[in-house]
């Protein structure tokens, strides 16, 4: 199962380096990504290594005469069915190693970004992350006290992120329940880094905002079911539940467990749950109308002017729609192919000055820069439903 | 709701739980009372029978089926998936533990962790099989949705309780299955059989019983157990997957050790207690406990009865 993936990936690297037709090259410049390729998180991170291969594409595998070659490696691993710090910190370690590997492009989970980014900063890596959205990564006073110098050992940031983080979104789908007329919320959490995180914030503005929050739980993400929950749950008799985690960690099986247990409520989920997976793992019947998933980005749809030719060529190429992150995985490796463009030297820490630099690129978000810790200035969230089955979009949040 | 109204609903709960646990924890006992082995791939034995479940249930198009049919396709599923684990059980015997059964208790433990490792890896190549109901096949390693065909109705309507046909359904199978095993093992030939041979084998098979054949016989009704277990959990959970068998062999495990391993009525209530604590801690303490709270009550047991809730306490063997 594994060597299969690999061997495809090597095929289609070895596909696209071969449409390259230019005199002898200065040199190969390699991109590295780490993301999930076992496991559910397949569906998503499949899509984000098409949208990076399209932004490689793009440019025709080359820029200023250096090769870019592009490495699709895996952070799960079949015993966890997700991502797995051994894994996570083996490629890093490898990237770290392989002289020609000039930016990192990952990790899925904010969980092993944390592993990763000090390994990379150490060697002085880049490091662009499509998806992580724990604020504690680049910013103080979200997570542990010593965070986020913790990852920053050689002082110097090396770790950049093109979405927007938890504290946005959180705060966004608070505002967003109150919206909806939520009065009392329930608020579940996975226990890990990402869920507990955005549960945490949800619960601070659900507070302000004078939403009674008569429940806050943390789950065993590895519990057959939640049926003893579901009814702690329906005897607060909330107008929502919130719940932070991912498809990965249970939220499939929470949906699930909450309808039959008799809750009829509203149910809200972040972005760790955009993604169709979620809906399977669910059960469409249990989600339609009553779900209402936030997301720190647009979906394909609703996507304008470099973000609709995004649609439109992914739509071309692979001849599907681009899941969720699809767009961020392409974001991040324009960003980093812009940044070898316009680096005095073409190695490590010239790439690296490059990405710290960017500023008002012209993303498919619209135009956006890096801030001192290394967060976008992109603010665009969307909320959508769950409808027969799929995803809709409702509106635009935050504006 | 009212109070009480809350703990009866989580007793339902926990005992609906327990049931299941406790399904599986009798394979457990059963084996280890006649060899003296944990069977590690017993979890993962009971993880293949939902695989097949499932598998069963897409083949034949089991969701289109009327009431009536789906009653059927119960009983089909019920009876497949117990001849399969049965069957997957025995020759796990067979294969991997019957060399072995002279040599020290250490290497059959080593053996029985193997063989849990090979069932679980053949549960994530069966997840890749490209059927709908495994989502095409797209993602192996992804929990699988398993169609409610039992509904998640509440039966008393908006009454005063919540009652499901998944909840009768675990109670309908599990209670005869406990007592018709009851049955066998102290009524039939078998039965008395299995005894002699876990009180000790040497002079059982003076005595003229096949002593390997009654021991295949447990390993296939442990596993057919295990394989009733797999479709009523999947029936009432409505989610498999390729590592469900660890969790939910634990519990079992758990559940064997705390109503004294070896002992039939002793896994029942051990499945039973883990269910009800469960329920209970997840309603009146909080959700992140519950697990602390399972093992520090199995600590507490066993440092007071060191031999479980039912265990005999003479030691039977060196």
């Amino acid at each position: 199962m594994l060597s299969f993936c690999a061997a495809g990936s090597l095929f289609l690297a070895g596909a696209q380096s071969a449409k390259v037709a230019t005199p002898a090259p200065a040199g190969t410049l390699r991109l590295i990504s780490s993301l999930p390729r076992t496991g559910s998180a397949n569906a998503q991170t499949n899509t984000m290594v098409n949208g990076i291969k399209l932004a490689i594409d793009e440019v025709g595998g080359q820029v200023d005469g250096w090769k870019i070659e592009y490495q699709d490696m895996d952070d799960a691993s079949p015993q966890r069915g997700n991502w797995d710090p051994a894994v996570e910190a083996q490629n890093a370690n490898a990237a770290v190693k392989d002289d020609e590997c000039v930016a990192y492009i990952g990790t899925f989970n904010s969980g092993a970004a944390k592993v990763a980014i000090p390994i990379l900063n150490r060697a002085g890596l880049v490091m662009v992350s499509p998806a992580n959205t724990y604020p504690g990564l680049t910013k103080a006073g979200f997570g542990e006290a010593n965070e986020p110098l913790v990852y920053r050992p050689s002082g110097k940031i090396n770790y950049f992120r093109v979405v927007p983080t938890d504290d946005l979104q959180g705060v966004e789908a608070a505002n967003w329940a109150q919206f909806l007329k939520a009065r009392k919320v329930f608020i579940l959490n996975d226990r890990e880094l990402y869920g507990k995180g955005i549960a945490d914030v949800f619960r601070k503005q659900a507070e302000k905002l004078g939403l009674e929050v008569v429940g806050f739980e943390g789950i065993d993400s590895k519990a057959a079911n939640y049926r003893s929950l579901a009814t702690k749950v329906k005897a607060t008799s909330p107008d929502l539940v919130y719940f932070g985690g991912t498809t990965q960690s249970n939220a499939g099986q929470v949906a699930k467990d909450l309808r039959s247990g008799g809750y009829e409520g509203m149910f809200m989920v972040p972005d760790g749950c955009f993604e169709q997976a979620f809906i399977e793992a669910a059960g469409a019947a249990n989600l339609n109308d009553k779900t209402f998933v936030t997301f720190g980005g647009l979906p394909a749809e609703q996507m304008t002017g470099k973000g609709a030719a995004f649609c439109t060529a992914y739509r071309a190429k692979y001849d599907a729609d681009p899941e969720a992150y699809a767009s961020y995985g392409y974001e991040a490796a324009r960003v980093v192919l812009q940044a070898i463009a316009n680096a005095k030297t073409k190695d490590r820490a010239g790439v690296l000055a490059a990405v710290s630099a960017t500023k008002d690129f012209d993303g498919v978000l619209g135009k956006w820069s890096f801030d001192a810790n290394g967060d976008t200035s992109s603010r665009v969230m969307s909320g959508q439903t769950v409808h027969e089955g799929n995803f809709k979009f409702v509106k635009v949040l935050g504006n | 709701m009212l109070d009480y109204q809350v703990f009866l609903q989580q007793l339902i709960t926990g005992l609906s739980n327990g049931m299941i646990i406790a399904l599986i924890a009798i394979g457990y006992t059963m084996v280890y009372g006649i060899i003296e082995l944990i069977n590690f791939a017993h979890g993962d034995v009971f993880m293949l029978g939902a695989f097949l479940a499932l598998t069963l249930l897409g083949a034949l198009g089991m969701e289109a089926w009327g009431p009536t049919g789906q009653v059927f396709g119960v009983l089909l599923m019920l009876i497949g998936s117990a001849v399969f684990c049965g069957g997957l059980n025995w020759s796990l015997d067979r294969l991997a533990y019957r060399a072995l059964r002279k040599s020290s208790k250490l290497s059959l433990l080593v053996s029985a962790i193997g063989c849990s490792f090979v069932c679980m890896n053949l549960g994530l190549f069966w997840g890749g099989v490209p059927m709908k109901v495994f989502a095409d096949g797209n993602s192996a390693a992804a929990p699988k949705d398993f169609p409610a065909i039992i509904p998640q109705i509440n039966l008393l309507g908006d009454g005063f309780l919540r009652i499901t046909p998944a909840d009768l359904l675990v109670f309908a199978v599990t209670i005869p299955v406990m007592v018709a095993l009851t049955f066998m093992v102290k009524r039939t030939r078998l039965g008395r059989a299995m005894r002699a041979v876990a009180q000790d084998p040497t002079a059982a098979s003076l005595m003229g019983i096949p002593v390997d054949r009654v021991i295949g016989a447990t390993f296939f009704i442990g596993g057919a157990l295990g394989g009733f277990a797999s479709v009523i959990y999947s029936l009432y959970n409505n989610t498999i997957g390729f590592q469900m068998g660890t969790r939910a062999g634990l519990d079992a495990f758990t559940a064997a050790v705390l109503g004294g391993i070896g002992s039939l009525p002793g896994a029942v209530l051990g499945g039973l207690t883990i269910g009800c604590v469960r329920s209970m801690s997840d309603q009146y303490l909080e959700t992140r406990w519950t697990n602390t709270i399972v093992f520090c009550i199995l600590v507490l047991i066993l440092i007071f009865r060191p031999s479980g809730l039912l265990g005999s306490n003479r030691r039977e063997k060196v």
